[in-house]
C-alpha cells in the first residue's frame, strides 16, 4: 500500500462500504436497505481488487450483487408486513448493545493480531490456480457442494409443483 | 504514394489505424511532467472511457434512425422521414425532446429510488465496454477474468431494473420488472454455459487472449462452436429487450413495463441503456465467436477497430432484424425455452467441448488436424441436438393442414374446425 493511487482507492472504497453499511442499518424502508446492500457489496468487490484478488472480486459482483440481492428483493416484496416500521421494537437496545460488543471485539482482534505483510511480488492472476485447486485437490468438497445445490434446486421444484390432476376423477 | 507513407505513419500518434498510439503519446507526455504513477492510470481510464462514451453516443444516435427505418422497411411502411433529409435528424430531435420534457415523479413513488435507478442502470451498461478488445492494443482494461466481468457487470442490471419497476408504485411497472428478472436470470445461465465453449478452447478468460487464439489458428470460434453462438445470441436478445424477448415492456399488455412512469431524460437513460446493452452483447459475440478485430488478412489493410465495429453493427443488425420479423413470445414460452430447451443442450455442449479439448491436448494433435474435425463434430452435434431435443419435447410435429404455419400451432394457437390454419 505504498502507491498513493492504491491508498486513495482504498479510502474511497472503504468510505463507500462502511457508509452504505450504516445506511443498511439506518434506513427504515427495507428496499432502501437493499440498495445500500448492493453498494456495500460493490465496495467490497473494489476492496478485493485492491488486494489483487481479481477472481473473488468479480465473483462477488456476479453472485452477491447480481443474484443474492435479487433474492433479498423478492423476499421483501413477498413478505406482507415488510413495510412496517420495526425500529421501535423492544429489542432495539439489546441489539445496539450486541452490535457494539461485536464491533469492539472485531476492532480489538484487528489491532491485537500481528499481521503478516506480504512483500510486493506484483500481481499474479488467481483464476487459474483457483480452478486447478477446485478440480484437483479440493474436488470432493467441490462435488459435495454441487450435489447440495442440485438437491436444493430439485427440492424447490418439488415444493412448488402443483398436484397432478387425477384424470379419472375429472372424467366423471 | 500512400504505400510509401504507411510505414512512416507506423507508431505515430496521428496513425488512425491504432488509436492506442494517441493514448501512449498523451501518457508519455504526462510522465514527462513528473506526475505520480497513479495519475497515468486515471488519465488512461479517462481517455478510454471518454472515447468509448462518445462512440456509443454516436452509434446510438445513428442506430435509432437505422432501426426505425429498417423496421419500417420490413413492415412495409416508411419510418421517420420528416426531420432533415430522409429523417436523418430525427434522433437528434428525439434527444432534445427528451431533454426538454418535464421529468414527472408520480404520486406515491419512492422518490429516492425513482431517481437513482436510471443513473444506476447506466453505469454497468457502460462499464461492460471496458473489457472489449477493439484492436490488438485498444482494450481499456485487459482483465484476466474478462469473460466473467462481462457476465457479472451485466448482472448488476437485474436488481436495478427491479428497483426501477418497484419505485414507481405502479402495478404494470412491477409486473414488467418481475418479468424481466425472470427472463434475465434464466437466460444468464444459458449465457454462461455458452461462454464456457470459447473459454475451454482458449483456456483463458482474457478477452484479448480469445481474439489472439482465433488469430493464431486462423479460424473463428463460430466455426467450431455454432451451437454456442446460436445460444449466446438468443440469450443476449433478452438483454437487448427486443422482440421476440420484449415481454418486459410489452406495450399492448403492460403499458411500457418497468419504465411505465418514467418520462423525460430519465426515460432517455433507460432507452440509451437498452441500446448500450445490445451493443455490449454484440461486442461480446464478435470477440468470442467472430474473431474480434481479425478478418483473415483484411486487418493488414483496414484498421482492426473498424473491422471490429463493422462486425458489431452486423450482429446488432440481426437483433433489429429479429425485432422487425418475429412475434413476441409469452413468458411461459420464454421460460420453457430457456430451461427445457437451451439449458440441457448447452450442458451437453459443455461436456462435448470438454471431451474434445481433452482429446486434442492429450494426443497432442496439430491444430490443422484437430480443428476441422472438431468443427464438423460440433456442427452435426448442434443440428442433432436442436432437432432431436425439439422432437423429444414434442415440438416440430404440428399437424400439417395445408398452408398453415406449424410454428403457430406449436406455440398453442387455437384453430377452429373448418377454419383454414
Amino acid at each position: 500500500m505504498d502507491d498513493a493511487g492504491v491508498i486513495i482507492a482504498f479510502w474511497i472504497l472503504a468510505g463507500l462500504t462502511v457508509g452504505s453499511a450504516l445506511g443498511i442499518a439506518g434506513s427504515r424502508n427495507l428496499i432502501h436497505a437493499v440498495v445500500f446492500l448492493i453498494t456495500t457489496l460493490m465496495g467490497l468487490a473494489g476492496l478485493y481488487i485492491t488486494l489483487s484478488a481479481d477472481f473473488i472480486a468479480i465473483v462477488q459482483i456476479l453472485v452477491y450483487v447480481g443474484a443474492i440481492s435479487v433474492l433479498f428483493l423478492f423476499a421483501i416484496v413477498l413478505t406482507p408486513t415488510a413495510n412496517r416500521t420495526n425500529q421501535d421494537g423492544f429489542l432495539a437496545l439489546p441489539a445496539l448493545a450486541l452490535c457494539t460488543l461485536v464491533s469492539a471485539l472485531l476492532i480489538f482482534v484487528a489491532l491485537d493480531t500481528e499481521w503478516n505483510t506480504p512483500d510486493h511480488a506484483g500481481f499474479t492472476e488467481t483464476a487459474t490456480s483457483i480452478g486447478a485447486l477446485l478440480l484437483d485437490k479440493y474436488v470432493l468438497p467441490f462435488e459435495i457442494a454441487s450435489v447440495l445445490l442440485l438437491v436444493a434446486v430439485i427440492g424447490s421444484i418439488v415444493l412448488v409443483r402443483p398436484e397432478p390432476v387425477d384424470e379419472s376423477v375429472e372424467a366423471e | 504514394m500512400i504505400g510509401a507513407m504507411i510505414p512512416l505513419l507506423k507508431g505515430e500518434w496521428y496513425d488512425l489505424r491504432d488509436l492506442s498510439n494517441l493514448v501512449d503519446e498523451v501518457l508519455t507526455g504526462l510522465d514527462d511532467l513528473g506526475l505520480p504513477a497513479w495519475t497515468e492510470y486515471v488519465a488512461a481510464s479517462l481517455l478510454g472511457a471518454v472515447g468509448i462514451f462518445l462512440w456509443t453516443i454516436l452509434s446510438v444516435l445513428a442506430f435509432i434512425w437505422i432501426e426505425r427505418r429498417v423496421v419500417g422497411l420490413m413492415q412495409n411502411r416508411i419510418g421517420p422521414n420528416r426531420v432533415g433529409p430522409n429523417g436523418l435528424l430525427q434522433p437528434l430531435a428525439d434527444a432534445f425532446k427528451l431533454l426538454l420534457k418535464e421529468a414527472i415523479t408520480v404520486k406515491g413513488a419512492d422518490k429516492w429510488v425513482f431517481w437513482a435507478a436510471p443513473v444506476m442502470i447506466f453505469i454497468p451498461t457502460l462499464a461492460v465496454f471496458a473489457v472489449i478488445p477493439f484492436n490488438e492494443k485498444m482494450i481499456l482494461a485487459d482483465l484476466n477474468v474478462g469473460v466473467l466481468f462481462l457476465i457479472a457487470i451485466a448482472g448488476i442490471n437485474t436488481p436495478v431494473v427491479f428497483l426501477a419497476g418497484w419505485s414507481q408504485n405502479n402495478k404494470y411497472a412491477l409486473l414488467g420488472a418481475m418479468r424481466i428478472i425472470a427472463m434475465l436470470i434464466s437466460y444468464e445461465l444459458v449465457q454462461v454455459l455458452a461462454l464456457l465453449g470459447p473459454v475451454l478452447f482458449v483456456s483463458s478468460m482474457r478477452m484479448a487472449d480469445i481474439v489472439a487464439w482465433q488469430d493464431h489458428y486462423n479460424t473463428w470460434i463460430f466455426f467450431i462452436q455454432p451451437l454456442g453462438l446460436l445460444a449466446y445470441i438468443i440469450a443476449g436478445a433478452v438483454e437487448t429487450n427486443r422482440s421476440p424477448m420484449d415481454i418486459a415492456e410489452a406495450e399492448s399488455e403492460i403499458v411500457a413495463g418497468y419504465h411505465t412512469e418514467y418520462s423525460g431524460i430519465k426515460f432517455g437513460f433507460f432507452y440509451q441503456a437498452e441500446y448500450l446493452a445490445g451493443f455490449a452483447v454484440a461486442a461480446a459475440v464478435v470477440a468470442l465467436y467472430l474473431g474480434g478485430w481479425t478478418a483473415w488478412g483484411l486487418e493488414k489493410w483496414v484498421p482492426g477497430w473498424i473491422i471490429y465495429i463493422a462486425k458489431l453493427y452486423v450482429v446488432f443488425f440481426v437483433y433489429i432484424w429479429s425485432r422487425g420479423t418475429l412475434p413476441r413470445l409469452r413468458i411461459d414460452q420464454l421460460q420453457a425455452f430457456a430451461w427445457k430447451f437451451l439449458l440441457p443442450i448447452m450442458l451437453l455442449n459443455v461436456v462435448v467441448v470438454g471431451a474434445e479439448v481433452l482429446i486434442w491436448r492429450e494426443n497432442e494433435l496439430s491444430a490443422g488436424e484437430a480443428l476441422p474435425v472438431i468443427g464438423l463434430v460440433n456442427f452435426f452435434f448442434g443440428v442433432a441436438m436442436v432437432v432431436g431435443w425439439a422432437r423429444f419435447l414434442g415440438h416440430g410435429k404440428g399437424k400439417q393442414t395445408g398452408a398453415g404455419a406449424i410454428l403457430t400451432q406449436d406455440v398453442g394457437a387455437i384453430f377452429y374446425k373448418g377454419e383454414p390454419a
